[in-house]
């Protein structure tokens, strides 16, 4: 085959080697002439971009290094494989090898998840700051309970039969092809313990996300929070406790959200740049995206709800840890509680926060008190133009509901 | 076509075995081949090589997380405008990230190995010349061959490939001015995937009818091995499922260029309202994971009927409980059209119907649980030889495990809340259907590599690579699971802007260094691999003394499989060390009347001329039974 003599010609071989080197050595010159040309870049810009290309280098010595080794090994193990089989000894036992392998691996395996739950499971978030975030973390724990003791009994089955049962030419496998009885409790087992968890998971789901007021309550503080690339935009209501309409063909370089001032309860509504919470008072986000799908992500209250444009989702929580509280309780005096979009939106994704603030109740309404009004002097002109020269209503025309 | 056509099985008109009655071409041979053993190498290379670029592509992006702050001009050098200053593009790292999960999703774990697999074994296994449609299994290849391409060149157009993740999810991907990806690099994505369904239904349509139709004698339904089980099912799934993704994809690109509203409405881009109303992006979302989620079992069954084979041949003991496997897989199969809202919980779906799918979804942990009970109940007194094919099994049974346990979690619609879109995400699906299935690939390729070339691959390198993969994924995905317990989101470009989440850094940088370590490992994959082609060493022809049809071929390959007739098929496919024959495997092609000292009553079920022969037998053997 000519494809065969083809790679294994020594000359094509030493050629491709001398064609990496220098080839790595033309691209690393050209760099080394970038930074001259472009200024601007800094001397410790360079001095890091020099660092690195030694660095690369000697990542890929080492590299070729650590396969030449491999190598030698290799042929030292062939080598010595074969002198013994000379000498009528018998063949290296990979298979045993292996086995133990396997059962080292084992050990090792379980002090490291040991490890990592005991190191990094203490870095996770802190206790839920909402009452339906207990409900949700006492769920967490018991389903973590149960998954782990399932993973560490199979695991540790898995492995040691590899062990126990290696291979060995004296014995036979035991030829056991079912047994019923054992496969309808295994069947039986996970379903009963499943069951258990979707009847929980389903009642909490429910109560969750039930974001309606129920008649009686007192009503939620309802707060807008609209997502646009790559802002959170904030609206409370105003005294009458009440978001006014807003319509996506109404949005100016003034009225940023759309609102729609023929409704009377818009009149009021008020900006923030921060999102103030009362402590335990139901708060109800109405979530509205303007452009692309975001994800309105408070990990420390566990709230999380997509904001689609088009389609207004609302969750409804009580946090019930202050900003305060958490911040002693953490021994971190500059923690706060965050906003976050957690759905891709675009290249600064990565970076559409929001400071949450959870205050007591005097706090916060002393903090409304501050905020300005959606409806500025030059939005209110706007208006006026708008009103005077007849435009006409815009008629919904919307072809499908989603909810 | 008549020239090439496969004759009937049982219908030897002339000497099919001396493979000179017409002349093989270069081009007919090796491109544009019929032979479904030549079309399964072409999709295990393509595969490979885009295994590779998708590796790449990850460890690029690893790079960003582990050293935000650093700026490499290598990669200035190597991506140009892509990675100013030698530091990523936020919108390129998002453009590798969907690229990532793309190629590996689609182009790996489906194609590769379903179409490699599915093309060697089913015609082999069953007993069978070829498949139903040889040409349009070709077609299949090209179609995919095509995608591969398409879904590439977007790295060299202005704006670059689609980044929009890898769900692609509208207004994002539907608005060209919404991200660069969203241009030029989002219509080469589109184009691509459509390619790429048609070639899936014309394999996944080959698939289904060899399987009905091309079995050899005897083979029935329950004498297949759980191989070709999973590849049918798998074949079922990917053709009821993969058109609703086309549906989808066409609706996309009319909202793209003709200026439809299926997923748009009420939309202000850039303070400019855009014109579209009534539409929904939850449609997008609804069809988008009816592929979906059946896509993620398309890409993990196949794995599990691999893995399920080699375990059995390597512990010398049937896999345990088989009609449970089978069973099983058609739970799953069945289920897995009725879960895809798992994906939507918190996607503004009505909760009640997330409800739905929560329940829906903890049903299917049930077949996958028995699968994996099963699966350690044949490694239970086994004789266990540790090939490579057997180490990569074991993997894929312990990353299933692991992985599996999480999506527990996942399942659970009210612990979603917190999980969603968050590293714990990745961890899981990383974990169950990542790493497992690319184990089981693996799997399959050291076990039925002698199939496929005629030559063995080396078994110290084997173990090399397996060990470093399998300690080099755990080192990648477990640490994971903390980060997404903590609140850090999946798909940021840098976890430098936000303080909480800095605390990390360290461990990204370790979760870096160990996927380059992995990286570094599957070197000695390729290596080996294309070595072993070449100057491996010869292979006999059941080298792994398996009991299945497709040992029973001759070593060299010519089209049509078997010389002279297809041998006939008498018993189950997992005989292994029964007790009373000679050998510890007993091939399925033997008869029961030639094994008398090791049958069985239960092997005669529905057979009562055989029970009776069988009771007549044991009868007048009984006293040398008891002298032993």
């Amino acid at each position: 085959m000519g494809f065969k003599t083809f790679i294994k010609s020594k000359k094509i071989l030493s050629l491709l080697a001398v064609l990496t080197l220098t080839g790595t050595h033309l691209v690393m010159a050209q760099d080394a002439a970038a930074p001259a040309t472009a200024a601007a870049t800094g001397d410790a810009a360079d001095a890091a971009k020099s660092a690195m290309w030694t660095g690369v280098e000697y990542y890929l010595l080492l590299f070729l290094l650590a396969c030449v080794v491999i190598g030698i090994v290799g042929k030292i193990l062939k080598v010595y494989d074969l002198t013994r089989q000379i000498q009528g000894k018998s063949e290296l036992n990979w298979n045993g090898l292996m086995a133990s392998i396997c059962i080292v691996f084992l050990v090792v395996g379980l002090y490291g998840a040991y490890w990592e739950f005991t190191v990094q499971g203490t870095e996770t978030l802190p206790e839920a700051a909402s009452v339906h975030g207990v409900k949700i973390d006492e769920m967490f724990n018991v389903t973590t309970g149960i998954t782990m003791v399932v993973f560490f009994i199979t695991q540790i089955l898995l492995f040691t039969f590899l062990f126990r049962y290696r291979h060995s030419s004296k014995r036979r496998a035991h030829y056991l092809p079912h047994n019923n009885t054992i496969e309808k409790v295994w069947t039986i087992a996970p379903a009963v313990v499943l069951t258990v968890l979707v009847v929980f998971g389903f009642f909490t789901w429910q109560e969750i996300t039930n974001s309606a007021d129920a008649k009686g309550q007192p009503s939620s503080i309802n707060i807008g929070v609209t997502g646009h690339q790559f802002k959170w935009e904030l609206r409370y209501p105003g005294k009458d406790n009440k978001l006014g309409a807003v319509d996506y063909r109404l949005v100016t370089a003034d009225n940023k959200l759309g609102i729609d001032y023929k409704d009377k309860n818009s009149t009021d509504d008020l900006q923030a740049d921060t999102m103030y919470m009362p402590v335990n008072k139901s708060v109800r986000l109405n979530i509205l995206a303007q452009d692309v799908i975001h994800s309105v992500y408070m990990p420390h209250f566990r709230v999380q709800l997509n904001a689609v444009p088009g389609l207004p989702t609302f969750f409804k929580f009580t946090p019930t840890i202050t900003t305060a509280d958490m911040r002693n309780r953490l021994n971190q005096p500059d923690f706060e509680y965050l906003l976050y979009c957690n759905k891709i939106c675009g290249g600064i994704h990565y970076n559409m926060k929001l400071i949450v603030r959870v205050v007591n109740v005097e706090e916060y309404q002393q903090w409304l008190s501050h905020q300005k009004p959606y409806l500025t002097d030059a939005l209110k002109k706007d208006l006026k133009m708008a009103s005077a020269n007849q435009q006409k209503s815009i008629t919904p025309n919307r072809l499908a509901l989603n909810n | 076509m008549s020239t090439v056509a496969v004759h009937d099985h049982g219908v030897v008109h002339h000497e099919e075995g001396h493979g000179h009655h017409h002349k093989e071409t270069f081009i007919s041979k090796y491109i544009f081949s019929m032979d479904h053993k030549m079309i399964a190498k072409q999709f295990l290379i393509t595969g490979i090589t885009m295994a590779f670029i998708a590796m790449t592509l990850s460890i690029l992006f690893r790079i960003q997380l582990a050293y935000p702050d650093k700026s490499f001009p290598l990669m200035e050098t190597l991506l140009g405008r892509f990675a100013p200053g030698g530091r990523l593009d936020p919108n390129f790292y998002l453009s590798l990230v969907t690229i990532h999960g793309t190629i590996m999703v689609f182009f790996v774990l489906t194609a590769g190995l379903s179409g490699t697999f599915s093309n060697l074994l089913i015609p082999l296994q069953v007993g069978a010349r070829d498949m139903a449609s040889p040409f349009m299994n070709m077609l299949s290849y090209w179609f995919f061959f095509l995608a591969c391409v398409i879904m590439l060149s977007s790295f060299f157009i202005q704006k670059g490939p689609a980044s929009g993740g890898w769900t692609v999810y509208p207004p994002l991907s539907a608005l060209p001015k919404a991200m660069p990806g969203s241009e030029g690099g989002m219509t080469l994505w589109l184009i691509s995937m459509i390619c790429f369904v048609a070639s899936s239904l014309m394999g996944g349509i080959n698939y289904v009818s060899t399987v009905l139709n091309m079995r050899t004698k005897g083979m029935d339904l329950w004498k297949m091995p759980l191989t070709v089980w999973a590849f049918f099912l798998t074949a079922v799934l990917g053709v009821l499922s993969f058109p609703v993704l086309v549906a989808g994809v066409v609706l996309l690109i009319f909202d793209r260029s003709m200026g439809t509203s299926f997923y748009l409405s009420d939309i202000v881009l850039n303070g400019k309202v855009m014109p579209f109303e009534g539409g929904s992006p939850i449609l997008f979302e609804h069809l988008f994971w009816f592929l979906g989620h059946p896509e993620v079992y398309i890409v993990i069954m196949p794995a599990m009927g691999i893995s399920s084979e080699i375990m059995s041949v390597n512990s010398r003991k049937p896999i345990f409980g088989y009609h449970a496997m089978v069973y099983s897989l058609i739970g799953i199969t069945v289920l897995s059209f009725i879960v895809w809202g798992h994906h939507m919980f918190v996607t503004g779906m009505n909760p009640f119907l997330g409800g739905v799918f929560m329940i829906t979804t903890l049903i299917i942990a049930v077949p996958s649980a028995v699968k994996t009970f099963n699966w350690l109940a044949t490694l239970w007194r086994g004789n266990i030889r540790f090939k490579p094919a057997m180490l990569f099994a074991i993997g894929m049974v312990s990353f299933f495990i692991s992985g599996g346990l999480t999506g527990i979690f996942l399942g659970n619609a009210a612990l979603d809340i917190n999980l969603h879109d968050t590293y714990f995400v990745v961890a899981h699906f990383h974990l169950v259907m990542g790493s497992a299935a690319i184990f089981g690939m693996l799997a399959g390729v050291y076990h039925w590599f002698p199939k496929m070339f005629g030559r063995l691959m080396d078994e110290k390198l084997g173990y090399l690579h397996f060990w470093l993969t399998f300690i080099g994924a755990y080192l990648v995905f477990f640490p994971m699971h903390f980060m997404g317990l903590d609140g850090v989101p999946r798909r940021y470009y840098a976890f430098t802007e936000f303080e909480s989440m800095k605390r990390w850094l360290s461990v990204n940088v370790f979760i870096t260094w160990a996927a380059i370590m992995s990286g570094m490992a599957q070197v000695a994959f390729l290596y080996n691999f294309v070595t072993s082609i070449f100057w491996g060493k010869k292979t006999t022809q059941n080298p792994w003394q398996a009991n299945t049809l497709e040992w029973t071929a001759p070593v060299e390959h010519f089209h049509g499989n078997w010389h002279g007739e297809i041998p006939t098929v008498y018993r189950w496919p997992y005989d292994y060390s029964k007790p009373g024959a000679e050998e510890d495997f007993i091939l399925q092609t033997t008869p029961l009347s030639e094994t008398m000292s090791s049958n069985l009553p239960s092997d005669f079920e529905d057979n009562p001329v055989g029970l009776e022969a069988h009771s007549k037998w044991v009868t007048a053997n009984r006293p040398n039974e008891e002298v032993k």
